[in-house]
């Protein structure tokens, strides 16, 4: 199970109607459905997912993320959720957008760029390779990368107000400096 | 016996391989209780001719539709002994080991009313006169269709089935199926269809209509009594059909601008195209009624369950309780993507279960007749699922 799902169960409410972008072979999805008998939709792009999520019985939409939600009503969910994908996305602003015109609230999880063993590749004048980011600069489907402290921004930029923020790292919650020991970030936020 | 329900797909594909479900035999239901139609009128009796694969089992719950498009028929899978070449129309799709799996599913291929393959429809004889019905058959929707097709289920013992499957104006069938009788369907596959047809769908079935009725042979729908067949009219039909359910790229490939000798100024067939089409024209005009063509392509007009709805898909949608898979093709033209997005986004908004899948497909609107491993793939896991749920021997 990936790190971030104990994480996102904990904010996903019992019942919640839930839409997950991106959601691969719908562990995260199956997961929600057992412990908050959550009911939704997941989005993947690619064969191999849907062919999964369908296996399993979790409801999936092939369908391409960048062109948006258009298939989804205003308010449709209590929460959008967009786990580990966030940084392979070309049009962010868009995404997160559309997220929170759909849902109510919003899940983004993504890698930390910012930490320290990063910013510790980059001093020596290597692009980062980590087990959060375990690509080679030439092979990474990963364009949009950012740190804690840039997402903070970024939310607080456009007035979306955070309900939880957690950083992760080894799977345990980094309390101090997050930016730079964090590995993982998750945020739950909403319009103001 | 002809090759009735050859499809544009299977007069290249069809081979019988070596998971058929081997010879089968097709079987007629008569019923002798009236069949009220959409258009005010009833059927004081009717036939339905149809196959079945595999074995109901005890609980009666693995029994599963498959509802033809336009001019296919309850022959879905195997071959006839003594035509070993007339294969099913999705015999890739169903049989032993394949994606529906008649090794655990009951599967029924039933022929619609007013087609010409062997259920009741204009070449039968109309009781009240004694004479083919031609073109006094009534006008049949859908709707009519699915109802009949109920009363063959009734017939078979089969309260519910465990899926209603369906391409193009079968999907159709399937979503009627799940409206009507939400309660006789657990899952609904609505395969390269679309919730209506578009004014350019229509248009092209206007084509094909006008083509056959303005054949002097069509003698208003009364050529039997005329000794004739409004032959070239059914060509020009077959060959505008054809043409919208293949891509253009698909064709490109296959024709290109290939010639059969070479330019010669005159208007025999000189492109590998234009014979080509007139092929699959004559074919069609041997096997297949007018009045049928004209039928059907009418019941694909009709058919619309939104208006009843004031147009609101999803509240047409809103008593399905059914799971649905919704597939489409990429190079689907006949039937787009977005047409069954349509479909989707209206089971979404009613917050049913539903999964759908775009198949990247070369081959135009035919891909839902054709081996696709993604598509069949997707097709196998879902009947693996119910299969799970029912119990289904392995």
């Amino acid at each position: 199970m990936r790190a971030d799902y104990a994480t996102i169960v904990d904010w996903v409410a019992d019942g919640a109607r839930v839409l997950d972008l991106g959601c691969g072979d719908g562990a995260l999805l199956a997961f929600l459905e057992s412990k908050r008998r959550a009911e939704g939709y997941g989005i993947e792009i690619d064969d191999a997912g849907v062919l999964a999520c369908i296996r399993g019985g979790i409801n999936v939409i092939q369908s391409d993320l960048e062109r948006g939600l258009a298939g989804f009503d205003d308010a449709a969910f209590d929460v959008v959720i967009l786990s580990q994908t966030l940084q392979a996305m070309r049009r962010i602003e868009a995404i997160v957008a559309e997220m929170l015109r759909v849902g109510r609230e919003a899940i983004v999880t993504f890698p930390n760029f910012g930490h320290w063993s990063h910013r510790l590749q980059i001093l020596h004048g290597r692009m980062p390779v980590s087990s959060s980011l375990p690509y080679q600069w030439y092979d990474t489907p990963n364009i949009h990368l950012c740190t804690v402290a840039d997402f903070d921004a970024f939310l607080a930029e456009r007035g979306f107000r955070v309900l939880d923020r957690v950083v992760l790292a080894k799977g345990r919650p980094v309390r101090v400096a997050p930016n730079l020991a964090g590995e993982l970030a998750i945020y739950r936020f909403r319009r103001q | 016996m002809p090759s009735f329900s050859e499809t544009t797909a299977q007069a290249e594909h069809a081979t019988v391989g070596d998971r058929s479900v081997g010879p089968v035999l097709p079987q007629v239901a008569r019923f002798d209780t009236p069949l009220p139609l959409a258009c005010g009128r009833t059927l004081a009796q009717y036939e339905l001719a149809y196959e079945t694969y595999g074995t109901l089992d005890a609980a009666r719950s693995n029994a599963v539709l498959i509802c033809h498009a336009l001019n296919a028929s309850h022959h879905v899978a195997g071959f006839y002994a003594e035509d070993p070449g007339n294969v099913g129309w999705w015999d890739n799709m169903v049989g032993p080991g394949k994606p529906l799996d008649t090794q655990r599913f009951f599967v029924v291929g039933v022929n619609n009313l007013g087609s010409c393959f062997g259920s009741t429809g204009p070449l039968s004889t109309n009781p009240e006169t004694g004479r083919a019905w031609g073109s006094d058959f009534p006008l049949i929707t859908v709707e009519d269709w699915v109802d009949a097709q109920a009363q063959l289920a009734d017939r078979l013992g089969i309260r519910q089935w465990a899926a209603v499957m369906g391409g193009s104006l079968g999907g159709m069938q399937a979503l009627d199926w799940a409206i009507r009788y939400p309660s006789r369907i657990r899952n609904a596959l609505v395969i390269a269809a679309a919730p209506n047809l578009s004014a350019e769908n229509i248009a092209f079935n206007e084509i094909a209509r006008q083509a056959i009725m303005t054949d002097p042979d069509f003698h208003d729908g009364n050529f039997e009594a005329y000794d004739a067949k409004p032959r070239r009219g059914l060509r020009v039909a077959r060959m505008i059909g054809h043409i919208t359910y293949l891509s253009d790229e698909q064709m490109d490939a296959k024709f290109g601008r290939q010639l059969r000798e070479g330019l010669n100024f005159s208007f025999a067939p000189e492109f590998q195209i234009e014979s080509y089409l007139r092929h699959q024209g004559e074919k069609f005009a041997e096997y297949y009624d007018a009045n049928t063509y004209l039928r059907i392509t009418k019941a694909l007009d009709y058919f619309d369950p939104a208006t009843r709805e004031d147009g609101d898909l999803a509240r047409a949608l809103a008593p399905a309780t059914c799971r649905f898979l919704v597939i489409s093709f990429s190079t689907d033209w006949r039937f787009p993507a977005s047409r069954s997005r349509e479909i989707v986004k209206a089971l979404v908004r009613g917050r049913r279960d539903v999964s759908y899948t775009e198949i990247a497909a070369p081959h135009g609107h035919d891909a839902f007749l054709l081996d696709n491993p993604q598509y069949h793939a997707v097709v196998r896991a879902w009947f693996e699922r119910i299969a799970s749920e029912i119990g289904a021997a392995q």
